[in-house]
């Protein structure tokens, strides 16, 4: 089978609109069993009390946040790298979903600190740089709405998302690296969890039903991406100049 | 099942207010992403003179 066939935004279009019913389901399965584990079976915490259960959408909102935006760039440098024009709009697919967990992430973090710090929002490193990545997020997104000539508009955001990718590590080890309020991963790569066995459960569960979740938007969104792209009137006709505004 | 009734699911603790606030916010931000994209697509595929036709 030739897969490269599948770089032709006409091509991955029929392939990705029979992928998202599948990721939809998965995700909509592995959150239903999340919350059900998370809300209905874990135990509340002897430390936390049971605030302790908002980690159950702020963790798994919080990796995809970071996860998604190395992915965005990702498909922005194979994109400038091989010229391919389905790898910016894989990019430009992935941003909107990447800023909506950002926000929730910084939301139910506040929903967190009220009650376990005394206050919505501290400046310590790992909020900060999280709210740093909301604006990234958001240039990324202005800067290939603000320019007009569309392979300029995604080089553009491509080299700000890639240059973007440094706050990354900055997030992830902003509770290592200084003294923070917002306490230290429960789970890495290196260590064991510190954590009960259900509440990870229930916590990698909603994380993996976040990650299938973000799957079918985003194929979803790059099929209207496509579309949006595709319908386009050719570029040399100088009558269809007033459509190609209209489209934009 | 960890909780005894409901009242004492739906308090969470005291920190009820905490706890529904995250969950909504996240569920209407899933939801409100959902329909977004529904209605991008519509718009898309009205502007689109056709060329689903020819590729699916």
């Amino acid at each position: 089978m030739n897969w490269s066939k599948y770089s032709a935004p006409l091509a991955f279009y029929p392939l990705a609109g029979k992928m998202i019913p599948w990721f939809s389901a998965v995700a909509a399965l592995a959150i239903a069993v999340g919350l059900y584990i998370g809300l209905l079976v874990a135990p509340t915490d002897f430390q936390q009390g049971d605030s302790y259960r908002i980690i159950f959408v702020h963790v798994p909102a919080a990796w995809m946040s970071m996860f998604l935006y190395v992915v965005m760039a990702i498909w922005a440098g194979v994109g400038m790298g091989l010229n391919a024009r389905l790898s910016f709009m894989m990019a430009q697919a992935i941003a909107p979903t990447g800023a909506m967990f950002t926000f929730l992430a910084l939301l139910t973090g506040a929903m967190w600190g009220k009650p376990t710090w005394g206050a919505w929002w501290v400046w310590d490193a790992r909020l900060t740089s999280e709210l740093i990545l909301l604006f990234q997020y958001a240039g990324v997104m202005l800067l290939r709405t603000s320019i007009d000539d569309l392979r300029r508009a995604d080089r553009a955001s491509g080299v700000l998302a890639l240059v973007g990718v440094v706050n990354i590590p900055i997030i992830y080890f902003s509770v290592k690296w200084w003294n923070t309020l917002h306490q230290g991963a429960s789970v890495s790569m290196t260590a064991a969890p510190k954590m009960a066995t259900i509440m990870l459960t229930a916590m990698l569960l909603m994380t993996f039903g976040f990650w299938m979740y973000s799957i079918a938007v985003i194929l979803s969104r790059v099929r209207c991406v496509i579309l949006e792209r595709e319908s386009q009137p050719a570029w040399g006709n100088p009558s269809a100049a007033p459509e190609v505004a209209e489209a934009r | 099942m960890y909780w005894g009734s409901v009242s004492e699911f739906l308090a969470m603790g005291g920190y009820g207010l905490y706890v529904w606030t995250s969950f909504i916010a996240t569920a209407l931000g899933i939801t409100w992403e959902v329909l977004a994209l529904w209605r991008r697509r519509a718009a898309a595929l009205a502007d689109s003179r056709g060329i689903v036709r020819s590729i699916e």
